[in-house]
């Protein structure tokens, strides 16, 4: 094999129009006026106005198909008039039958199940060029295809096949006429220059270029800076495999190579054979009257139709028969000869006819092993054709796959014949075409078969959709007095009860231990109370494998709930890797990264939480702490979310005050926020206004009266209660906060929570500086949410306002008769310090995810502006009046 | 303020023909000529010419020609052909 060259380029058409005339100036500006106007025209015309016009013109094509190839050879002298007819037919016929059914005036295509509409608009004015290859069947088509879009177009046939583009015009234009066509849809240029063409190619008023010619023509086209549809050159390899059925084969590749000899520019240009075949195929070549030339012919040919010069093909050849070019080669041939072969040793300068040859010459090559046939034809694709087309016969799927894979090619055919097989519809179902999109290969901006979509603006009618939404929870939650007795009912073998060392010291873990089924193994894994560490979670898994345990029982608050998490996640699918779970994510359905879905193990979780706040015990969350990093990561899935929970209050008995007061309004802050939340539903409200209630009544009590039996039972359900709603709402921006300031200055959660809240219900109530794109929400609604709670609430107010403050107003009292301190400044932080500390606050506040479900987006500004109210104290928490709607 | 010195329906069917009839009534008009084209479904290029016409002669003589009832569709022809802009709408 012979490494490619670089190819010669070719000559660029100039792009300047300096020197066009005044008169001629009017001449195209009353062309493009007259345009312009048939094209606005056309807008009112219907779906059923243009598919009556355009049946009328493919008839009046049918009928003039022959008369028209006539004139197209006795004109340009290339090609085959009978192929001409067919290709006329093809222009009409074909592609009326792919697009009679196509909608392309107004709604165009629906998408129900995406809210999704695509209507048409038309592009206007279309300046197009056609080429001499396919005249009369590019204009047909190109007709047929602007009527159909609605639009009006402007010819520019190349110069030595006017006569006949202009009578195919002539015949559509009179046709579209007839049957309603507005007057001036179609114009061709009376003679022209390239100067003309770079005028149109520029005139504001041209939406869209369509040029199908050479590439000097396409590349002007893509250089005039207007929108542009073009076709690159072709060298099309076609690769003969030894599975092949050789009889098809080459049968479908002298066909192609002599369809109007040769002028297709998807015909095959080299043929690479494998060495198993080689004979075989030249012999039915031979026998289907090609003539394959030897070294010195070879050669004589490639001097005859190659120029030296530029490196491709003489333009005298150009469609011409294989008698023809022997005759002017100097061979001699049998006067049946319908193709010459040229066996090639590779491709590039040195060996000139394994270029694009657009007469009925084609290049063979003798390739010893797949990889080099491959290679070969990769190299014939690259050497001017890329983008283009490229064909394979073979019936090795295998073979037939890495081809496609590997060649650059718009079209990559199979088992047929490259010409007539890329115009579409005859051998396949591509889109019919006289112009062949090669794609950035070829210079052009689609690889497509261009066809009615691409003389389209296609606009998306896009409706707001109403993104389904979630309310995910354990399947089974057992709540009040004694509950933790339902875990008689699950069957185990083996046991692990994951609690830490003062659950354990109080009897916590016999009352567990009695409810598990006898026969059961029991091992209890204690660990620190404390943010589950990544060591203790390994050793738990280590515990987990060794006793093949069925069953975790996590007992006790947020922290050995998250740690047994980890544990079955890691424990069930040990490959998962804890960091990448962690990636950032904002809508937990569109994630990047997902969740392990395969398990080597299995275990049920059974949460029983020993806290009334976090509600671990229903959420999908977990925190690990990575002593080794210095970090804290965050897991979320619902795949984490326990399968039972146990709401038991005798666990919540002996909590302490201070344990009791911060647990309570770290659960009032999840419901407060799950309330007014971007993913706030009527599942999610509905448990949320029901948590905010119960904190409101029996949070007092159960902080002044331990030993409430109710007032515990409701605050324990309470947490879960607005857990269930936080897990599907998710938090906001109180939560960002007290993150950032809880893990800068060492405060509790539910702590650092209160000193957030009565500020940030004022903040959400006020009139968003930004707004956060919400799709499940009608408008702004955080200011109503609160005051349906202080109607819930039973506080009073008439106005929405009114109502805002008095919940701000009970939510500081609630503080004050817990004893929580007033202000940030009441904890010991100097101003100094609470200074200094500041732009650490508001960027760790504003990189923590939970305020992305908030309802309004914060600004670092505004984060600062909180906590600094925070850091003065309740009492100042005020709702900014008159920015909000005055009636509730 | 401007007077209403003239009012014309606009026929589709014979609209050329109208909007020469309006073209000739400009010379006796002050103010404004008001032409009802909510009978008009669609315009052809030959009426667009007609209408270039009479916004030219509008135009030479300083009245306005207001448009009314005019449909969304003849409107976006209007604007695509650049004539909207040589006209005054009114519903």
């Amino acid at each position: 094999m012979i490494a490619t060259e670089a190819m010669p380029q070719r000559v660029q058409i100039p792009l300047a129009a300096e020197s066009l005339s005044e008169d001629r100036i009017a001449y195209l500006e009353r062309l493009v006026r007259q345009a312009r106007t048939a094209a606005a025209v056309f807008t009112q015309f219907t779906q059923e106005d243009v598919d009556r016009i355009v049946k009328a013109m493919v008839l009046a094509g049918l009928e003039q198909a022959q008369p028209l190839a006539r004139l197209a050879f006795e004109e340009t002298r290339l090609g085959v008039m009978e192929d001409k007819v067919i290709k006329n037919m093809v222009a009409t016929e074909f592609v009326y039958n792919y697009i009679k059914d196509k909608r392309t005036v107004g709604v165009i295509r629906e998408f129900p199940e995406r809210n999704l509409v695509e209507m048409a608009e038309p592009i206007g004015v279309i300046f197009s060029i056609t080429p001499i290859t396919n005249p009369t069947s590019t204009v047909l088509f190109k007709c047929i295809m602007a009527i159909k879009t609605r639009n009006a177009v402007i010819f520019s046939p190349h110069p030595n096949a006017w006569r006949c583009c202009s009578e195919a015009v002539r015949i559509m234009y009179e046709t579209a006429l007839k049957h309603g066509a507005p007057e001036g849809v179609f114009s061709c240029l009376e003679s022209h220059t390239l100067q003309d063409n770079a005028y149109l190619m520029r005139h504001k008023d041209v939406g869209l270029i369509d040029a199908t010619g050479g590439p000097g023509a396409v590349k002007a086209a893509y250089s005039s800076g207007k929108p542009a549809l073009g076709v690159g050159p072709g060298n099309t390899p076609v690769y003969l495999e030894k599975t092949a059925d050789l009889n098809t084969a080459v049968t479908d590749i002298i066909l192609s190579k002599t369809f109007d000899n040769g002028t297709i520019c998807a015909s095959e240009q080299t043929a690479v054979i494998d060495d198993e075949i080689y004979d075989l195929v030249l012999k039915k070549f031979e026998e289907l009257r090609a003539h394959i030339c030897n070294a010195k012919e070879t050669e004589l040919l490639a001097r005859a139709v190659i120029d030296p010069e530029t490196g491709f093909m003489q333009p005298t050849a150009v469609g011409q028969k294989a008698t023809d070019i022997a005759r002017l080669a100097g061979l001699s041939v049998k006067q049946d000869t319908k193709l010459l072969i040229a066996p090639i040793q590779g491709v590039g300068r040195e060996h000139p006819l394994s270029v694009e040859k657009l007469f009925p010459v084609l290049s063979v090559y003798r390739a010893k092993s797949v990889e080099e046939a491959l290679k070969v034809c990769i190299d014939v694709n690259h050497a001017g054709g890329l983008g283009h087309t490229a064909v394979i016969f073979s019936r090795n799927d295998e073979v037939i796959r890495k081809f496609g894979e590997v060649m650059n090619a718009g079209r990559i055919l199979v088992n047929s014949p490259g010409s007539v097989g890329a115009v579409g519809g005859v051998y396949n179902d591509l889109a019919p075409t006289f112009s062949f999109g090669c794609g950035t290969g070829g210079g052009n901006s689609t690889t497509d078969n261009v066809t009615i979509y691409h003389y389209l603006n296609i606009k998306r009618v896009a409706r707001r959709t109403q993104g389904h939404m979630w309310f995910r929870v354990p399947n089974q939650i057992y709540f009040n007095m004694n509950a933790v007795e339902n875990i008689r009912q699950f069957p185990s073998r083996s046991t692990i009860i994951v609690t830490n060392p003062a659950l354990e010291q109080i009897g916590h873990v016999d009352l567990v231990r009695r409810c598990i089924p006898e026969g059961t193994h029991v091992h209890v894994s204690v660990i620190p109370d404390a943010e589950p560490e990544v060591k203790v979670v390994m050793q738990g898994v280590e515990a987990l494998n060794f006793y093949k345990a069925d069953q975790i029982i996590a007992l006790g608050g947020g922290s050995v709930i998250d740690a047994a998490k980890i544990m079955k996640l890691k424990y069930e699918s040990p490959e998962a890797d804890l960091e990448e779970l962690a990636a950032p994510f904002l809508d937990l359905r569109k994630r990047v990264i997902q969740y392990p879905t395969e398990k080597i193990n299995r275990a049920r979780l059974i949460a029983i939480s020993t806290t009334s706040g976090t509600g671990s015990e229903v959420t999908p969350f977990a925190v690990l702490t990575d002593k080794e990093r210095g970090r804290k990561v965050t897991l979320a899935d619902y795949s984490l979310s326990p399968d039972v929970a146990i709401v038991d209050p005798q666990f919540v008995m002996s909590m302490p005050k201070g344990l009791t007061a911060d647990t309570g309004i770290d659960c009032l802050t999840h419901a407060l926020e799950a309330a007014v939340s971007s993913y706030a539903s009527a599942y999610t409200d509905s448990n949320a206004m029901q948590a905010i209630r119960m904190v409101f009544k029996y949070l007092p009590i159960a902080y002044e009266h331990p030993r409430d039996e109710e007032a515990r039972c409701m605050m324990h359900n309470a947490a879960c209660i607005a857990a269930m709603a936080f897990s599907n709402a998710s938090v906001g921006v109180n939560h960002a906060l007290a993150h950032a300031f809880g893990a800068r200055f060492g405060v509790a959660h539910g702590r650092a929570n209160a000193l957030m809240l009565p500020h940030v219900i004022a903040y959400n109530a006020s009139v968003p500086t930004k707004f956060l794109p919400s799709p499940y929400q009608k408008g702004y609604i955080a200011h109503k949410k609160y005051a349906t709670i202080a109607d819930l609430l039973g506080l009073g107010g008439h106005t929405i306002e009114e109502k805002v403050q008095n919940l701000v107003a009970a939510t500081e009292q609630l503080l004050d008769q817990l004893g929580f301190p007033r202000s940030i400044a009441d904890l010991g932080i100097s101003k100094e310090e609470f200074e200094r500390a500041m732009p650490d606050l508001t960027k760790l506040a504003f990189d923590d995810p939970s305020w992305r479900s908030n309802p309004r987006m914060p600004l670092m500004s505004e984060l600062a502006d909180l906590f600094w109210k925070a850091y003065q104290g309740r009492g100042g928490a005020k709702v900014a009046p008159g920015t909000q709607e005055q009636s509730a | 303020m401007a007077m209403v010195a003239v009012w014309l329906k606009i026929d589709e069917e014979r609209m050329i023909q109208a909007l020469q009839e309006a073209g000739e009534k400009l010379d006796s008009v002050e103010g404004e000529v008001a032409l009802d084209f909510s009978s008009v479904r669609r315009i052809d290029p030959s009426a667009l010419r007609a209408m270039e016409e009479l916004a030219g002669i509008a135009n030479d003589k300083g009245v306005k020609v207001v448009l009314r009832g005019v449909s969304v569709d003849v409107y976006k022809v209007l604007k695509l052909v650049k004539l909207a802009s040589r006209f005054s709408f009114a519903s």
